[in-house]
């Protein structure tokens, strides 16, 4: 009764993504779509539908629930910052599941994320490494999100700021910086007396005069009113 | 949590009561007769308006008159005055259901029974046999039903504490019945059979009408497969936020164009509900100003139409969403104090309503957190645990589970903003400020305050469905070194637009002079 879409035969040829438009709520896809997370985590690659998508059949049916398999998806979430992917994650899981230890630690990771607190961030990493580790590009994912607050936030911005936030030091951070240097459009500057200064690339948020006024233009569909006037 | 949910509690055991009274299924009096039969010959007759009476105002008379507090006659004693007609009968039947959820409680075999009648319905729609033309308002109905009656089907198997062992064993036997996966594969059903989205699609090009149309089919078509296919799309968005879905939700809703009025501005119910789930949708992903926008303009159109609803008996309901969007729409500005994008009589209203409790909700204290938490609730869907029960003991309620998390997501996000508060009112006095200025204004250190600032900065950049940055700032800076620079984002005044309907304004004026004559 009223699974009738669901018996549509599904070819071999449908890649997961496609299986997920065609027929989102189909249990019988449950399988490759917990493949697709593994694939996803092993190819660094990532697809925040198909996993909402798993998460929502796996809160149609819990007994069906892997709980590694949700660490995983709330773990690609947080590589997924700035956006809200973990938020929309967690509003699907259940609350007594999300009181498991490995949760609560990657709730905690979030708040510091959300919160810009990566000092406090980097040391809870590195507490938790088993579960963080069994992701690729998790650190580097995360030094993106970091670096993305920082051009909102900065134009210039001194390099211990920099070092806690990406947590790189020394001469690693040299050799980061001579790297966004060459492709990135960094500057470094001397700052006056405290070490460093970064300059970050221009965009219209640390750039306020780079966004473009809309207000000064008049959609052509306003000026057409007056066409026949101007006639 | 607050104490003024409502939940709806009523008793089961009610209803085998109420319908026990003197009611005979059997009994037809001759106005129902009359009624039955009229409405079956308009609708053999495809007559779309005199059908719209007879849905909007005589069976509510009709209701009101003979049906108060019990059911209207059973479909079997009114079939043979529409000559068994297999579809009215199922019409019939809707309807009969949609009146006794409405004005009594329906026990878990009517529950069961209203679920196969959707189910015979719509399997009669998809597969194309109906040759019907049916007025929106009515198919708007049925979609909205049908997910309200799923809603509170999830409700009331929640509350498993109370059940009988007839009750246990029914839900048990008929565990198809308002399942999950049925209810969601119907609407998409609907949505893909009536191939709606890519009618909207060709529409764009020229190729199609059907909001030029409302929808209705004049070249002797059926409406109904086509509308119900649109409205099914609200249904999803719908069904997706009551599961705290809400991405999904957004994308399910992505075909309708909601710039623009369409399908669903035609019925203010499909219109209230689009909105209200849009905006609620768009508050918990942190678009707080795709939410203002839309909340504010539906807001300025109920408060100028509302009298013409008085009568309709969707007026309660129009009213009950009309304050829990103002609530909605005080949740969003707190966060988000984008008030130039609200109407001066938005603006009033809200300040009515919500004045007081919003400088409240500025403060960062638990006062603070506990008016989130009320309007909140109070205006938040009624959210559902889809799942069906584990039948071992002991048997425990969980009707407020989903509930409960939403609630205590969303209070976790307020309190990862709530020194953001402190922060816009500094950025508000200054135009140029160092750190260590403003780390001792607001009590913190240096450290502290760069990430209080990341965070603003965080939290007022939206990421839009495309993964785009947008700002939804109303206080922006830049820091330089260790110099705080703010930018105050102007209200931008459309000059063009005012010049150009000043132009044509004046244009009009001198047409109506040439044409006075002078002797």
């Amino acid at each position: 009764m009223g699974r009738e879409p669901q018996q549509q035969e599904q070819q071999v040829s449908y890649t997961v993504e496609q299986l997920v438009a065609v027929n989102p709520y189909n249990p019988d896809i449950l399988p490759d779509l917990e493949n697709y997370v593994n694939e996803q985590v092993a190819s660094q690659t990532y697809s925040l539908d198909a996993n909402l998508c798993l998460l929502r059949l796996y809160q149609f049916e819990p007994e069906k629930m892997s709980t590694q398999i949700v660490a995983r998806i709330l773990i690609k979430a947080l590589m997924a910052m700035p956006a809200p992917d973990f938020s929309l994650c967690l509003f699907l899981i259940p609350e007594r599941v999300q009181m498991e230890e490995q949760f609560k630690t990657l709730i905690v990771l979030s708040h510091y994320l959300e919160t810009g607190r990566f000092r406090q961030f980097w040391d809870e990493a590195s507490k938790s490494r088993h579960i963080v580790e069994a992701v690729p590009g998790f650190e580097q994912a995360i030094q993106t999100y970091a670096i993305h607050l920082l051009s909102l936030t900065y134009q210039k911005v001194p390099r211990s700021v920099l070092a806690e936030a990406i947590n790189i030091e020394g001469l690693s951070l040299d050799k980061f910086l001579e790297q966004q240097v060459a492709t990135c459009g960094w500057t470094i500057e001397k700052g006056h007396g405290k070490g460093q200064l970064i300059i970050l690339p221009a965009n219209e948020f640390n750039h306020p005069e780079l966004k473009k006024n809309n207000a000064d233009s008049v959609p052509l569909d306003h000026i057409a009113r007056i066409f026949p006037i101007l006639g | 949590m607050a104490t003024n949910y409502d939940y709806d509690d009523a008793p089961a055991s009610y209803n085998d009561q109420a319908t026990g009274l003197g009611y005979d299924p059997n009994f037809v009096p001759d106005s129902v007769k009359s009624f039955v039969m009229h409405l079956y010959r308009h609708i053999r007759e495809k007559n779309v308006y005199e059908i719209h009476q007879m849905y909007e105002t005589s069976f509510l008379t009709l209701s009101d008159r003979l049906f108060k507090d019990t059911p209207w006659p059973s479909v079997d004693a009114v079939a043979h005055h529409v000559d068994n007609d297999h579809v009215f009968c199922l019409l019939y039947r809707e309807m009969w259901f949609r009146h006794l959820y409405a004005r009594l409680s329906p026990t878990l075999n009517q529950r069961i029974d209203s679920w196969d009648n959707y189910c015979s319905l719509f399997e009669v729609v998809l597969h194309g046999v109906v040759n019907m033309q049916l007025p929106n308002q009515w198919l708007w109905d049925m979609v909205d039903e049908f997910v309200y009656q799923f809603q509170s089907f999830c409700q009331y198997r929640a509350k498993m504490k109370n059940k009988t062992e007839q009750e246990i064993a029914l839900l048990r036997q008929f565990d198809q019945a308002w399942n999950v996966y049925g209810v969601l594969n119907f609407l998409q059903a609907l949505v893909e059979k009536s191939m709606i989205i890519q009618i909207l699609e060709q529409e764009k090009e020229g190729l199609e009408q059907f909001t030029a149309t409302d929808g209705y089919d004049y070249s002797g078509g059926s409406n109904v497969l086509k509308v119900l296919g649109y409205f099914s799309m609200i249904g999803l968005l719908r069904v997706h936020c009551l599961l705290g879905d809400y991405n999904t939700g957004l994308k399910c809703l992505q075909p309708i164009d909601i710039s623009q009025q369409g399908v669903y501005t035609s019925v203010i119910g499909s219109h209230i509900t689009t909105i209200y789930h849009y905006g609620f949708a768009n508050l918990m992903l942190r678009r707080y100003v795709d939410a203002i926008r839309e909340f504010n303009k539906i807001l300025l159109y109920i408060y100028k139409t509302k009298q013409y609803h008085q009568k309709s008996p969707q007026y309660e309901q129009i009213l009950k969403k009309n304050e829990q969007m103002y609530a909605l729409l005080a949740i969003c500005l707190s966060l988000c104090p984008q008030v130039k994008l609200i109407e001066e009589t938005v603006n009033s209203q809200l300040r009515e309503k919500y004045g007081e409790k919003m400088i409240r909700m500025q403060r960062y204290d638990d006062e603070a957190f506990a008016i989130y938490d009320e309007l909140f609730s109070y205006a938040c869907p009624k959210f559902i645990t889809p799942s069906a029960p584990s039948f071992e003991e002991p048997l425990v309620n969980y009707n407020q589970d989903a509930y409960r998390l939403q609630l205590k997501l969303f209070l976790y996000e307020v309190k990862q903003q709530q020194l953001l508060a402190g922060v816009r009112t500094f950025l508000r006095v200054f135009s140029t400020i160092s750190l260590g200025k403003l780390a001792d204004y607001m009590e913190v250190d240096e450290p502290t305050l760069r990430t209080i600032l990341m965070t603003y900065k965080h939290k007022t950049h939206a990421v839009d469905s495309e993964r785009k940055i947008i700002s939804n700032a109303d206080v922006d800076f830049y820091i330089d070194d260790d110099m705080i620079h703010v930018v105050e984002s102007k209200t931008v005044k459309r000059y063009g637009d005012y010049f150009l309907r000043q132009i044509v304004k004046l244009e009009g004026v001198i047409n109506d002079m040439d044409r006075i004559q002078l002797d």
